[in-house]
């Protein structure tokens, strides 16, 4: 870590008199195994680092990135980075962070074991997954890949702000598909489990998960179109809560590209509903203790009993909008940093599913959705997705149902949640799940 | 899943000339020590890229970007394990390194010393005419300008606009144990241009792109101000859209903008690595009818400059036109080295891989459907009530189902066949055995669409995909309106 430190003040101290400089400075290293049927398919191993450079000279920023920490490349990146500040148009508001006081938490994100695991230990947990699948029901019919992959990464940002901080953490984590057939039909289902060190990492669960997602859609038919009060599985609404959390993302206010840009203080969603951003939890897989311009992580209110505190924001952002960096700088070392979420979560209630399942009644349970990406509009508020699921019936899980969408808006979708439920779980995604209740949702299937 | 997306300009640049400078000699050692423990098959791929970027957006020019990644990816196969290791040290000892722990997890069971000779094969990359990296930054940064006036100049209801500029070239060099030596040299150039237009009803969204393997001569080919211009129309125009409707309808779409439908219900489910696993419906179907018999789907990774195009793959095999279905009947699928090499076939050039810290395996290149011979305005004038996508947005499969679902992001309602009102953004859903038999017409107005970005399994890699207009009599469009 002091080297990545020394690197980056290195290239600091090259900063000539009026210039902001900004190196930020990676280095990861990881493993992924795949095992298929029995042996290992593929074993990959590998070291990277990178930097990135930001100069911000004269109210203008440039911006250039290496996948290489050689000295001649070091000093090429701030060269072609100050270059490229001079064609960028003049802003009062650009300048990098500075530091604000707040303590950097411990948040013991890092596992030195971690990486002297032997790689048999990891192939033999990859295996072990694969068999659990099998094992988990007789209509499993194939098992197209079971991963094992763990990553230690460690960072460095300096500036010549007076920032210069450090973060390091270690992941890993178990991941499975897999296929059921019965008959002519095939469903496929997938699990994964993850921790910092393989003893956290869950076979059974993640072996559990994709067996029953796979087998419970079996025999599944199309619905016939029809407004649903729909529960959605801990999976599908932490997808939800990311497009959420990109609409309340201070660039997108600020340039007039998040629907909720005028409605700080308003009611945006139901009073069961606060949601929350803390990268600061160490359950959470994107747990970090700084954000990407080296400022302390911390807990962020975004909306509270429905009504909406806060946006998040980066150290620009923030400027613009008169008021101070959240901490939500996100960034790799090739770009420079945005105002993102970075660990969502709302706040649980008390039902579990089956409880919630209960309570709706009649209504469809979504277990997957599909294309998010391409039907979700986070501008217009537009929001239809490709879905599969099981049909409520008198309170319990009916029959299975596939190849329908569910389409509404996301204020509307915010504003119609009935329930929030207490099995939250967090996912290797930056955000957590819950089961989570929402009132009339048009469905589209025959 | 795997799922295709629009590109954005997000990794930055490039300027040297010359190919990754490496040794022919040193290539050998390593490959000789990455076959120390007993593989079959070793390779040594080497990669060298730069990119350029340049974005506007809230009037401003954010931001120029230049970027550069350099590297080899050694793979070790022995057996049915693959063993990969990655290094940006180009230096003997960093290859060496890289090399034996590629061969330490794919240890096979002989082991002992074996040495190849490498056979040079010289290759021509598409042509270039104006090097990006000889045109001033300030050009660039003066067609960002332009876009963002001329989008502005559409009217009252433009609030924001956003428009990005990206080069890049990616130069490599590729060896095999056969005794392979070969690269290439590709050259890309992406212009992006996003609206957001405000009325009574909320904000709506416009966005053009286009990108070819080439270099700065796309600007002669395309003006950014028509891109701007079409982008700042098709947000204005959403504005008065209504809902789309729920449920299942003909749907007609339109040439060019609507690739992505045979991309997901098929172009998928007929990479090699799927079938093999038997998680494809395609799977043991070759030689079968498996779509209506106005088919024709070709991946053609040898299309003069489109943005799937190269000059050899990234296993170092020629790029070429693969029929994939002639006339609806399935006649072969797309393969790499790996997967041909189990099957003992030919190579069919579709071994691609995001970067050198990543294994190659089966993609798309440009995939298509050829045009048929029906006159579009009389498929239009031949559908009673339906919708007309004229573009789609991004879409995903479930290759062992064949469901997959894409989004629409410009659409009308078809009335008598007439297209009459807009549409508000939805999904559409099919399954893909299903739909390629529900393909009742085929226009005789083939166009290309917009650039790709294809992600599986974690890596994305350029792809292109083209249409004539087509009507699927039956596709379940995922609005809101009853």
């Amino acid at each position: 870590m002091s080297e990545l430190l020394d690197i980056a003040d290195r290239v600091v101290a090259l900063a000539r008199p009026g210039e902001e400089v900004e190196v930020v400075v990676g280095r990861s290293t990881s493993t992924e195994v795949r095992v298929y049927e029995g042996a290992v398919e593929e074993f990959s191993s590998a070291t990277s680092a990178g930097i990135g450079v930001r100069v911000v000279a004269g109210h203008r920023q440039g911006f250039a990135h290496a996948g290489s920490l050689d000295d001649d490349v070091l000093a090429e990146t701030l060269a072609e980075a100050r270059d490229n500040a001079t064609f960028a148009t003049e802003d009062e508001w650009l300048g990098l962070a500075e530091p604000d006081g707040v303590p950097v938490p411990d948040l013991d994100l890092y596992r030195e074991g971690l990486a002297e695991v032997p790689a048999e230990a990891k192939i033999d947990l990859a295996m072990a997954l694969e068999r659990a699948v099998r094992a988990a029901d007789p209509r499993i019919s194939g098992i197209d890949a079971a991963d094992f992959a763990d990553g230690i990464s460690e960072g460095a940002v300096v500036t010549t702000t007076g920032i210069r901080s450090v973060s390091r953490d270690a992941n890993c984590y178990l991941s499975v598909s897999c296929l059921a057939s019965d008959g002519d039909d095939t469903q496929t289902g997938f699990g994964f489990s993850v921790g910092r060190t393989l003893e956290e990492l869950d076979v059974d669960a993640a072996a559990g998960d994709a067996a029953m997602r796979a087998t419970r859609l079996l025999g599944a038919t199309k619905p016939a179109s029809g407004r649903v009060t729909v529960v959605l599985d801990p999976y599908v609404t932490a997808q939800f809560l990311g497009i959420i959390g990109s609409t309340l993302s201070g660039e997108a206010v600020l340039k007039g590209r998040s629907l909720f840009a005028d409605r700080l203080g308003e009611e945006v969603a139901a009073s069961s509903i606060t949601l929350i951003d803390d990268p600061t939890n160490p359950l959470a897989y994107t747990a970090s203790e700084t954000d990407g311009e080296g400022l302390a992580s911390r807990r962020n209110v975004l909306i509270e009993g429905g009504r909406l505190e806060k946006f998040v924001h980066n150290a620009y952002t923030a400027r613009r909008s008169g008021t101070t960096s959240t901490g939500n700088a996100v960034r790799g070392f090739a770009s420079t940093p945005g105002a993102g979420c970075r660990a969502l979560s709302l706040v649980p209630g008390t039902a579990t599913q089956e409880e919630l399942l209960t309570q709706v009644g009649e209504g469809v349970l979504v277990s997957s959705v599909s294309g998010l990406h391409s039907g979700v509009n986070p501008v217009s508020g537009d929001f239809s997705t490709g879905a599969q699921g099981l049909r409520i019936t008198g309170g319990e899980l009916g029959a299975p149902l596939r190849e329908f969408t569910i389409a509404s808006t996301l204020q509307r979708m915010l504003a119609e949640v009935a329930a929030v439920g207490g099995d939250l779980e967090w996912l290797p995604m930056r955000a957590a799940g819950l089961s989570l209740v929402v009132h009339d949702v048009t469905l589209s299937g025959s | 899943m795997v799922a295709l997306a629009k590109p954005e300009v997000t990794d930055p640049h490039d300027r040297e000339k010359g190919l990754p400078v490496i040794d022919d000699a040193l290539v050998s050692t390593a490959l000789d020590a990455a076959l120390r423990t007993g593989g079959e098959f070793a390779e040594v791929f080497v990669e060298d890229r730069r990119s350029s970027s340049g974005r506007l957006d809230d009037g401003r020019i954010e931001e120029l970007g230049s970027g550069r990644s350099r590297g080899a990816g050694i793979r070790v196969v022995s057996g049915d394990t693959t063993g990969f290791a990655h290094t940006a040290d180009l230096s003997e000892a960093g290859l060496l390194a890289a090399a034996t722990a590629a061969a330490a997890a794919a240890r096979g069971g002989g082991g002992g010393v074996r040495t190849v000779d490498l056979d040079r094969t010289a290759t021509s990359p598409q042509p270039v005419t104006t090097r990006p990296e000889d045109v001033a930054k300030t050009t660039k940064v003066e067609l960002l300008r332009r876009a963002d006036e001329a989008a502005r100049s559409a009217g009252d209801a433009i609030r924001q606009v956003s428009a990005s500029y990206g080069d890049s070239r990616r130069r490599f060099l590729v060896a095999n144990s056969d005794g392979l030596l070969t690269g290439d040299d590709q050259t890309r150039t992406l212009f992006v241009v996003g609206v957001v237009a405000s009325g009574d009803t909320g904000m709506q969204t416009g966005r053009r792109s286009v990108g070819h393997t080439m270099g700065f001569e796309l600007f002669d080919r395309y003006h950014v101000e028509d891109l701007a211009r079409e982008a700042a129309a098709q947000a204005i125009t959403k504005l008065s859209a209504r809902p789309a409707p729920s449920g299942a309808l003909p749907v007609v779409i339109g040439p060019g903008g609507g690739g992505v439908l045979f991309h997901e219900a098929c172009g998928h489910g007929l990479e090699a690595d799927h079938i093999q696993k038997d998680v494809s419906v395609f799977a043991g179907r070759v030689g079968e009818l498996v779509a209506s018999p106005l088919v024709t789907i070709v991946d053609d990774g040898a299309m003069p400059n489109e943005w799937g195009t190269f000059t050899v793959d990234d296993e170092g095999t020629p790029a070429q036109r693969n029929v994939l279905i002639q006339d609806g009947v399935l006649t072969d699928f797309m393969w790499d080295r790996l997967r041909a090499r189990k099957e003992g076939r030919p190579l069919s050039g579709n071994g691609r891989r995001q970067s050198y810290q990543h294994l190659p395996m089966v993609r798309m290149t440009n995939t298509y459907l050829t045009n048929g011979e029906t006159d579009p305005a009389d498929i239009l004038a031949d559908t009673p009530s339906g919708v007309y996508v004229t573009h789609l947005g991004g879409g995903q499969v479930n290759t062992a189902t064949g469901d997959f679902v894409f989004g629409m992001t410009e659409a009308y309602l078809i009335e008598d066949g007439r297209i009459t009102e807009p549409l508000r953004e939805g999904n559409l859903i099919g399954n893909g055995p299903k739909v390629l038999e529900a393909i009742d017409a085929v226009g005789n107005d083939f166009a290309m669409g917009p650039p790709g970005s294809c992600g599986k399994d974690g890596q994305s890699v350029p792809v292109g995909d083209g249409v004539p207009t087509l009507r699927v009599t039956e596709l379940t469009v995922g609005g809101t309106a009853a």
